[in-house]
Parts: structure tokens; sequence; C-alpha cells
């Protein structure tokens, strides 16, 4: 049976330096989680935008939550680029991991399956390959000896898949339909956190409209309610993307101060009392 | 008709190069994030009639995915992919592009967003069309402080397509991948070799005579200003608000 968890108890049960697999703001974060976490003053916590990140991960390296992030693109979107995270890079306190799309689709589908490695096509000529010890440049094994070079990725376990969904049904499993990107970050993370907006009786696996857009229970660790809980980013074709309000956040995250002033504003006051009084 | 804006020329410029009979021909179309303009150009290819298949990729509603964003990747890696548009913070003469970061990495200088799927595109789609409307020395330069993807690979590396051209505010360049150099294929109105290569930070080959770009037909623009700009209105309500003076209706 669900048994929904409260936000903050979601946010505490994730350690502190532990490796987040987030959606990019297109593809269902949940950005109350991202805030929860602030609240209860997360540090030294490993990112994974999958496959790029956006809203959520700005705020997270802003309020000093991230020491590293491993990522394809870090984008406010249509409000530019992300103000804390490029901060972060100026001043060197975060360990970029730089990424490309495809690879870390790839690295989490070995996950998935539970095979050490997976090649992809692409990737030699960048720097990011350069960057990147743990990937390899072996020959095509089922080429002719010596020819066709191919890049292996290590299959990539987070310890935590974080992300919204529409809602949770009677026994666990959670929709969101097409964004089966959050699916892989489940099949393939050690634990699965979901803030959902409703949780509804019945069985979404027993609907054949429902099911292919369902990530089963067996996937999902802990589920939290959260209203409008992928705010301001949007939630499929429940509530659109509040352009104002990442707009503002944009202005107020240029400087430290002006973060800082958003962060009280939009985030602090939305804490449970003991969060506020750890901080 | 009413003056031509320049980014209806470099729409319709775009659309030639899409359908240039020269290049591999271009049956589905994948467009990113920010790209109106490369957009326009693939919809005025549509509405005029061409079978073609578009993927935008950040249309908010009838998203064409239902594999998540890696099957842009997949198709892409099997060679259904045969046109891609990227852009970039820097693009230098060998046609590598920058979208990580100026200075030492991971773009300790000026820090751009990030490679997205570039290392991987560039490579596996057919063909690739760069779009930058910034012609300046800042963004064109000689070598880009990073490499997020490479415009030539050595022999041997598996690569199914390299950058066609480069469209700029300015002027449309030619990509030679057996050469790896660019050369000037037309200029917009107003645009000298010369004035080109003061804002151009690298090497490039100048053909006798350089054409102008040409201007979009009649029948183009009134595509763009209409049809085009109905199916961008809901995911471009700005540009098309600013370019075609149209607001998306509340």
């Amino acid at each position: 049976m669900t048994n929904p968890i409260s936000l903050e108890a979601m946010a505490a049960s994730v350690p502190d330096g532990a490796l987040l697999a987030l959606p990019p703001d297109n593809s269902l974060p949940s950005v109350a989680l991202a805030k929860a976490l602030v609240r209860r003053g997360a540090r030294g916590l490993r990112l994974l935008g999958v496959p790029v990140a956006g809203f959520a991960a700005d705020m997270l390296i802003g309020a000093g939550c991230v020491a590293e992030i491993e990522t394809s693109a870090v984008s406010l979107g249509e409000a530019g680029f992300a103000p804390r995270f490029s901060a972060a890079v100026r001043a060197g306190s975060l360990v970029v991991r730089d990424c490309t799309c495809p690879a870390v689709h790839t690295m989490l589908q070995a996950a998935e399956k539970g095979v050490p490695f997976m090649p992809l096509r692409g990737l030699i000529g960048s720097d990011i390959l350069a960057h990147r010890p743990d990937w390899k440049v072996v020959p095509n094994p089922y080429a002719a000896a010596g020819e066709d070079p191919i890049v292996l990725l290590p299959a990539l376990q987070p310890d935590v898949a974080i992300f919204h969904a529409v809602m949770a049904d009677s026994l666990g499993n959670v929709w969101l339909g097409r964004r089966r990107e959050c699916a892989t970050i489940a099949h393939a993370s050690k634990r699965a956190l979901v803030t959902v907006e409703r949780v509804v009786p019945g069985n979404f696996l027993e609907d054949e409209r429902l099911a292919p857009g369902t990530i089963n229970a067996t996937y999902v660790t802990d589920i939290a309610i959260a209203e409008r809980g992928a705010h301001p980013v949007a939630l499929l074709d429940e509530y659109g993307f509040d352009a104002a309000y990442v707009a503002d956040y944009a202005r107020m995250a240029r400087t430290e101060a002006g973060f800082t002033e958003w962060l009280a504003r939009e985030v602090m006051t939305g804490a449970a009392p003991q969060a506020v009084a750890a901080e | 008709m009413s003056d031509i804006r320049l980014e209806e020329r470099l729409a319709a410029a775009l659309a030639r190069l899409i359908l240039a009979p020269d290049a591999p021909p271009a049956r589905h179309i994948a467009v990113g994030a920010a790209s109106p303009i490369p957009a326009a150009a693939c919809w005025l290819v549509h509405k005029q009639g061409h079978p073609v298949r578009l993927s935008l990729l950040h249309k908010r509603s009838g998203n064409p995915f239902t594999e998540g964003t890696r099957e842009l990747f997949d198709l892409t890696g099997q060679g259904r992919i045969d046109l891609f548009f990227l852009g970039g913070g820097q693009i230098d003469g060998q046609a590598n592009l920058n979208l990580v970061g100026t200075g030492e990495w991971p773009g300790r200088g000026v820090r751009f967003p990030g490679s997205f799927g570039s290392a991987f595109m560039y490579a596996m789609a057919h063909r690739t069309i760069l779009f930058r409307e910034e012609h300046s020395p800042r963004v064109l330069v000689e070598r880009v402080d990073n490499i997020s993807a490479a415009g030539v690979n050595e022999p041997g590396v598996f690569r199914r397509g390299h950058a066609q051209a480069l469209v700029t505010g300015r002027c449309v360049f030619r990509f030679h991948p057996d050469r790896a150099r660019f050369s000037l294929q037309s200029l917009h109105p107003g645009e000298t070799v010369e004035g080109i290569r003061a804002a151009t930070g690298f090497d490039f080959d100048v053909p006798e005579t350089v054409p102008q770009t040409p201007d979009p037909t009649p029948a183009e623009l009134a595509l763009l200003r209409g049809p085009v700009c109905d199916e961008m209105l809901e995911t471009y309500p700005e540009f098309c608000a600013r370019v075609f003076d149209r607001k998306a209706a509340a």
C-alpha cells in the first residue's frame, strides 16, 4: 500500500554526499524536494543531470549543497545562463564533470542492464573525452583488427533518483507519461524518491492506457505528496512553465546577496519549523 | 510586402541549404531548444510542400518522442536523423565547436551552459548546419579554447557527417571537411569580403566572385509570416512577437 511520507522526511533520508540523479527542466524535476534539501542544509551532494540540469540544480549549487556536478549542460533555458552554477565554476568551488547527453543515458542504461560498460559512437576528438579518464577508447572487437576506435562508458549507478510524477496509485506505482528518462534513472539508481501531485486508488498497471507511462513500485523507494511540486517547471499538461518566476530568479541570483534574499523569500519560509532551526 | 528582416533572410538562407541539391536528402530534421531561426527554416521547407519530418525537441505540446530524450540520440546513432543544427560560444576555422566555455577547462573564463549532445550529434547526423547570428572575432576564432565537438576526425574514426555550412548574421560559409576549411559562399546585403575578414578570427578561402545571399522571395516571406509563424507561436512567443509582430492568443 502507498504510504506517503512528508517532504521534509524525504529530504532527511538523503544523506550528505549522495549522488543524486535529476531530470532537466523539461522532464519533471522535483523542485519541491530540491527546496526541502536546501532547507535541511544538505552538504556535499553530487548531482547528475540527466542529461542536463536546470533550475533545481542551480538553486542547490547556490545554497552550498553541492560539491560536484556531472552534466551535459546547466541552463535556465529562455532565462539564460545558470547564474549560481556560473559563479561556482568561476570561483572554482564546484567540481564539474562535463558530459554529453547520450553518454549520460548510455552510462545509466548500462546500470539498468547490470553490465559494467556500454559503447557509444561519436565523442572522439572532443575535449570532453580528453577530460574523462574513466572513459576508454578501444578498437571495435567486431571490426578488422586495430580499426574503428569506439568509446566505452562505465555503468553509472546513482545513489538516489529524484523526480516529480503526476500521481501514484494504491500500490505505489507512479505515472508520469512518456518522460521515460525518469524511468531510466529509477531503474538505474539504488533508491528512487518521487514526489507526486496526488495519490489515487487503483492499480495503473491494470490499465492498458496508463501502464506504458507508469514506473513500477518495485523501483520506487518512497513517495511524498507535493502539490505543484515541479513549479516553476511545467508538469505535462497539468500546469505550464512559470517563466516570470524563473526570470525573477535569474535576475536576483546574479549576485550572492540577491540569491540569499531570494532563498529566504522562496525557500526558507516554506520550511517545517525544525528544518529552519537546524539551519 | 514590408522590409525584409534579418531573421527572415537567415531563415530563407537556411532553408536553401536544407534543400541544397548537392547535400544528402533531408527527410528527418531535428531542431534543438534555443533555435527559433533554424526552426523557422525547417517549417518553411515543410510549408513549401517538401516531404520532411521535423522533430522539434522543445515543442511544448506534441513532443515527438515517447522514450524520453535518449530517443533522439538512438535515432541519430542509427543514421535516422539527416540534419541537425548546432551553434557555439566559439567556432573555429576547422569547424570545431566550443559550448563549454573560454579559458581553462571547464570554462574558467566565461562558462557557457555546456556541450549538450554536440559531441555525438555532430559526428552521427548525416549533416549539420552551423548557425550563429553574432559574427565577431570573439565568436569566430582561429582555435577554440575547448572542443565540445570536433569539426573533423582522423582517418579511420567512424563519422557519418560534418558541417555543411556556417550561417551568420553577415554571410554564409561553406565547410570543406576534406581540407578542414571554410570558404565564403555568399555575403548578406551590405557586407564586403574585407568586412568579413575583419570580423572573422579564422582564415578562410574566397572564390573569385562571391554572390550576395539571395533575398527571400515574396512567396517565402508570405509563408514565414503566415503558416510558419502559426506553427512557431506556441514554442517561441517572444520571437514571433518581435519578428512577425504577432502575439499568441491569451
